[in-house]
Parts: C-alpha cells; sequence; structure tokens
C-alpha cells in the first residue's frame, strides 16, 4: 500500500513559514495545527500536535483496582461510560470472570449502546451539522448549534432529545448520568426494573424512527455535494475494528480484524488480551501523542483509521435490519472499493446511531435484562485488558496490579491515539487543497476543522476547560517572527496580531 | 399555592482542581433542606450540553453553577437570556444556548434563569479545591440559601451581584 508520508517532513525548513492554528476548536482537549510554508507559499509540511492526556495513566497508580471503572469515567466529558466499561472489562479478567451473566452483559450493553446513541447524536447534530447544513465557508455567528436551532429546529430538536434519551438510558443501567457506578469487575450493581424498561421502550420506536431521518439527513447532505464530500481530506489506509465472532458489527466485545486500504484482511478474529503483539506505538520527536501501527506491516504501512468509517465497513453486516440495509448502501457506494472519503464518517456514523437505537430497542425486549443475576468472579489475576468500541474507535485499557491490589501500571490507548496518523493525512489533504498562500481567513481554517471533527477526536481527552477554548492561527516566517496572527475567542470575536 | 420548582444545574470535573467548584456546590446544597414553598431538583454533569434544556421543562425557576476563572471577587450572580449566537467552541456550551435550545425544543420561552460563577483558579489533574476556592464556595452556598429563601425571578433580579 502506498501511504502518503511526502508532507510529513520537509527536506529542509529554510525559507519556510509557519501557519499555526491552536487550539482546535469545538473538539475536547487541545490541539494545534502546523503548517509550514515553502518560499513560494505552497503547503510544505503539516503536523497536528496533540498534548496527549498522559497524565491519568500516573494519577490512577496507586488507587485500588475496584475504584478504576468510576475514577477513569473523569477522562472524558463526552464518553465517560466508554472509559467505564473498557476499564470494568479489563477489570472482568482480574477478578476472573471469564463471561459474565446473561443480564449483566445486557445490562452493560444497554448502557454502551445509550452511550454511542447519545455520543454520536451530539456530534453529528451539535458538532458537525452546523457545517454540513450551512457550508464550511458560512460566517461563524450561524455555523453552531444556536444557528441550527434557527433555521433547522426540528433538527435541533431532535438531536436535542436523541441525545437526552441516551442519557436516560445511561441513567437507568448505570445508576446516575454522571460518576454511575453500573459496571463492577464481574458484572453490573444494579438491576433494570420492569417498570424502568417500560419507561425506555415508550420511546424507544421514536428514536429508531428518528435515526432513520438522521441516516437520510446524511446521505441527501453528500449526495448533493457528491464531489466535495467524496474528495475532501479524502486518503487511503488500512482500517481496525472489533467485529464479532460471526463477523458482525458488535461495539461492546469481539475481536480485533484489520483490512487493508482495498479492503482486503490483513488479521482476523484476533483476541485483544494480547494486543501489543498486534498492534505498537512509534514515537517521534515533533509529537507528544504517539503513533499506533500494525506491527505486521510497520510503521510506514501498517497505521490506521478507527471508528464509524472503518467498523461500518470492517463488519460482514450489522445485526439489525435497518442498520444494515443503510450498511449495504452505503458498501455499494464505494462500487466494490472501500470508502476513503473523510467527510463520510458522518453516514456511518449516522448508520451506527441507528443500529444503537435498534438495538437499545432489541435489548429492551429481551426479559434477560430484568434478571437478578449480576456478578461473576473466578481465579484472579493480576493483569488485565479491556477493550470496547467507544463512539470514536477502538478503545484499550490495560492495567497491571501489585500484591496489594493496587495499579502498578496502566495503559490506555484512546481513539484519537489510534488515528493520530489518520488525523495528519486528513489535515495534510485539505491544508494542500485550501492553504497556498498567506493570507488566513476564518473560512480557511474552519476547513482544517471540519477534517479533523469528521473523526470527532477527544484530543486529550480532557473535560471540561471552563468555555477557555479560542482558535488562534499564527503565521511565522523562517526566521521565528510572527508576521501575521489570527485569534477566534469564545464569543465569536476576531482578533489579528492578538497579544 | 404551589410551590415554586427550581432546578439546579452544576457541572464540572472533580479530578481537575477547582473546576470540581460545580459539583461540590451540588453536594452541599442537595443536602440541604427546601425552604417552605420551594421545590428543589438538583442536576450534575461533567458538561453543559444542549440536552440540559430538558431539565429545564415544568420549572419555575433555573439556576446555572459552574467554576469561572473571571468572577470576582468569590462569585458573580447573573440573568442569562437565550443565545442568539452561540461561544464557538462546544467544549460544553454557555448556559445561554441551553436556554436557546429550550425554545427550539419546545417552542416556547424558557423559565426564567440565572447563573451562579464561583471563583476558580487551578485546574490541574488530581488537585483537591483550593484554599480560595473552598472559601468562594461556602460564600456561595451562603448565598444560595438567601436565593432560595426568596425564590423567584423578581426577587433574584434584584440580588444580581457583578457584571
Amino acid at each position: 500500500m502506498a501511504m502518503q508520508v511526502d508532507l510529513e517532513t520537509a527536506p529542509t525548513q529554510t525559507g519556510m513559514r509557519r501557519v499555526a492554528i491552536d487550539p482546535v476548536s469545538r473538539v475536547e482537549g487541545h490541539g494545534k495545527v502546523t503548517i509550514l510554508l515553502d518560499a513560494d507559499d505552497r503547503v510544505h509540511q503539516v503536523r497536528l500536535h496533540i498534548v496527549e492526556f498522559r497524565g491519568f495513566e500516573k494519577f490512577v497508580q496507586g488507587r485500588p483496582f475496584w475504584e478504576l471503572p468510576v475514577m477513569v469515567q473523569r477522562l472524558c466529558g463526552i464518553c465517560p461510560v466508554s472509559h467505564h466499561l473498557a476499564a470494568a472489562k479489563a477489570l472482568d479478567i482480574i477478578v476472573g470472570a471469564t463471561r459474565l451473566t446473561p443480564t449483566a452483559e445486557k445490562i452493560r450493553r444497554l448502557m454502551h449502546y445509550g452511550q454511542i446513541l447519545q455520543s454520536h447524536a451530539l456530534h453529528f447534530f451539535h458538532l458537525a451539522s452546523p457545517d454540513l447544513l450551512f457550508g464550511f465557508d458560512s460566517p461563524m455567528e450561524k455555523r453552531n448549534i444556536v444557528g441550527v436551532a434557527a433555521e433547522y429546529p426540528d433538527i435541533a430538536r431532535k438531536g436535542v432529545l436523541l441525545r437526552k434519551y441516551g442519557q436516560e438510558v445511561i441513567r437507568v443501567t448505570a445508576g446516575k448520568r454522571i460518576h454511575g457506578t453500573g459496571a463492577i469487575p464481574g458484572g453490573v450493581n444494579k438491576r433494570v426494573t420492569t417498570e424502568e424498561r417500560d419507561v425506555l421502550l415508550a420511546d424507544a420506536y421514536k428514536m429508531i424512527g428518528w435515526s432513520r431521518e438522521a441516516v437520510e439527513l446524511v446521505k441527501r447532505l453528500h449526495f448533493a455535494n457528491v464531489g466535495l464530500y467524496n474528495s475532501f481530506g479524502a486518503f487511503r489506509s488500512n482500517m481496525l475494528s472489533l467485529v464479532a465472532a460471526d463477523g458482525s458489527l458488535d461495539l461492546y466485545h469481539g475481536d480485533l480484524r484489520a483490512r487493508d486500504d482495498a479492503g482486503r484482511v490483513i488479521f482476523d478474529h484476533a483476541s485483544y488480551e494480547h494486543y501489543w503483539d498486534l498492534i505498537t506505538e512509534e514515537v517521534k520527536p515533533w509529537s507528544y501523542m504517539k503513533f499506533p501501527y500494525l506491527r505486521a506491516l510497520g510503521p510506514e504501512d501498517g497505521w490506521y483509521k478507527v471508528g464509524p468509517l472503518a467498523r461500518v465497513q470492517n463488519c460482514d453486516q450489522i445485526p439489525t435490519p435497518f442498520a444494515d440495509a443503510e450498511r449495504r448502501e452505503f458498501v455499494d457506494f464505494g462500487g466494490g472499493q472501500p470508502i476513503h472519503a473523510t467527510l463520510a464518517y458522518h453516514w456511518a456514523r449516522m448508520i451506527e446511531m441507528l443500529f444503537a437505537a435498534e438495538e437499545i430497542k432489541e435489548l429492551l425486549h429481551d426479559d434477560d435484562l430484568l434478571g437478578d443475576d449480576l456478578v461473576v468472579t473466578g481465579a484472579s489475576r493480576r493483569r488485565g485488558v479491556g477493550v470496547i468500541e467507544a463512539p470514536r474507535g477502538t478503545l484499550i485499557h490495560h492495567y497491571r496490579l501489585n500484591a496489594n491490589d493496587q495499579v502498578m501500571r496502566a495503559n490506555l490507548i484512546v481513539s484519537t491515539t489510534h488515528n493520530n496518523q489518520a488525523l495528519n493525512h486528513a489535515i495534510r489533504q485539505v491544508a494542500k487543497r485550501y492553504l497556498d498562500g498567506r493570507t488566513l481567513t476564518e473560512g480557511l481554517l474552519n476547513h482544517i476543522e471540519v477534517a479533523i471533527r469528521a473523526f470527532d477526536p477527544c484530543l486529550s481527552c480532557a473535560t471540561h476547560a471552563l468555555g477557555q477554548m479560542p482558535l488562534e492561527v499564527e503565521l511565522v516566517d523562517a526566521a521565528g517572527a510572527r508576521v501575521d496572527a489570527l485569534r477566534r475567542d469564545g464569543d465569536g470575536g476576531i482578533a489579528r496580531n492578538p497579544e | 399555592m404551589p410551590p415554586t420548582r427550581l432546578v439546579v444545574l452544576a457541572w464540572g470535573n472533580e479530578s481537575r482542581g477547582d473546576d470540581g467548584l460545580g459539583p461540590a456546590f451540588l453536594a452541599r446544597a442537595e443536602a440541604l433542606p427546601d425552604p417552605a414553598g420551594v421545590a428543589s431538583t438538583f442536576v450534575a454533569d461533567f458538561q453543559l450540553q444542549p440536552e440540559h434544556a430538558v431539565d429545564l421543562d415544568g420549572r419555575d425557576l433555573v439556576l446555572f453553577v459552574d467554576a469561572s476563572r473571571t468572577a470576582e471577587p468569590s462569585y458573580v450572580f447573573r440573568r442569562v437570556e437565550p443565545a442568539r449566537t452561540a461561544t464557538f467552541t462546544t467544549h460544553g456550551v454557555a448556559p445561554g444556548v441551553v436556554l436557546g435550545a429550550f425554545e427550539a425544543t419546545f417552542g416556547r420561552a424558557p423559565p426564567p434563569a440565572f447563573e451562579l460563577a464561583i471563583r476558580a483558579e487551578r485546574f490541574d489533574l488530581g488537585e483537591p479545591l483550593g484554599e480560595r476556592a473552598r472559601m468562594c464556595l461556602e460564600e456561595a452556598l451562603a448565598f444560595f440559601a438567601a436565593l432560595r429563601g426568596n425564590a423567584s425571578a423578581v426577587a433574584w433580579q434584584g440580588m444580581v451581584r457583578g457584571p
């Protein structure tokens, strides 16, 4: 596979200027895009810098292991349940619970699909739809959720209520909307009552209907501007995700499958228990974030993308009817080749949201959900690995304990880390096409952000930055002097050459 | 006369120093009994998001509580109106955006809403609330007791303080 690396390292930095975008707006955490221009103002080098949130791995060292499922929820304000469940899955291994009771597994699955539903709704309706509905160059005042509410109130309303429904599923299964304690090592600690089940069932079909409408909306947007959507930030890569034993899409549990850029299977049904035999991480001097790659292919050719675009194409089928019909249409759109369009992430994401809505309905109709047999244990171990398909992609939690049942070492590989190289490639494609010259405009910058938002990255997995997320653009000459800068503040105001 | 239905929404990350002011406030406030004529509901979250609009439905009065780098000296108390433009980041939205989402969701005006922003300074991972933040929290809780004893939009408007 011919992976593009030509822009990663410029042959020489002599005569180049640097364009820095810091931080990237509307994504969790903080990022910075550096673009080196050559003397002719052509894009020569592009890098996405992300400060990876490795601090959390130190933070949990020395803590008793049973605290982890609650503690790790503080990693991410958007998908705390993913960390909650990935940690619980790792601790299942540690307490010897190799197979949960049907009730416990189904309650956890319900919790997870509630999380998928609400997170995908947040991403599409609140973060991405302003760009897609109004256009990447539309005024910033319009390109946000308030603008959507003003011009498309029905879309905004359904986005809010889909999110709310997902939150209610989480509340019922985890006990609380945040800091839930539902998943514990070996199972769950809260049963679902008939009354709770019935309340959720009452709206389940409406959520499926709205999710189907969301898929139609994203398809309509894609088809309306198919040339742009197919080419914007597009790049070829391998793809990685969990799949169920029968090859179906399963976002809670499965084995690892990787395909190459042409869709050929690289490995299949590989247990994640020793993920380090399959995946390793490269360190690059210019980035705090590591670059994972498939060990068998090496760093040049082994990088991959994770998340909805990979998952929907990696699986053989989706086990719910409406979502599988949409998957087939999606695959047919590729004409026999995998779709690598960055903006197709949104289409795939809405297919997954529909899958989540259907799966929630299926689980609510399953009487195992109402059982009382919640926890199992077995022979304990000192090490556990838990992997889950979080909304943004594959999430790995790996813990080693000491003899006092305290965390001795933790390794977390979040989806943004898996997508690190892919994100860089998407930005490069956009920068090559749109950033050619010295003029920095809000529209140009937003094109880069649109590419990043397609992946919906957590970036640093930090939570709640107090709204202090200005967008700053800096143009620096070869000597290091700033020749131009733009800053977009939290209130939308633009300042040129701010202090 | 039916009680005033008050909802208090507080958000923040307790693992990030003073960012935990919102949840800390909520934990303390929730433990206090309602005065006569007030029925309070408390909602905590990591971040404020548009779907919190649903939590405002059926309420008479709304209080948003958050940590703030700019509140002086200890807290700021102000009226919040539905936003016509959003803040650029949706890393968590501003209270006005939630009110705007309420209008979009329910097709009517939201209940009167106010924000209590408590002074915050340190946000390091794994740090507890700082000394000054703890002091500001106590002052904010005392002020909240006064608010709850005068739970009406008219009374609260007269208690606004800060910019």
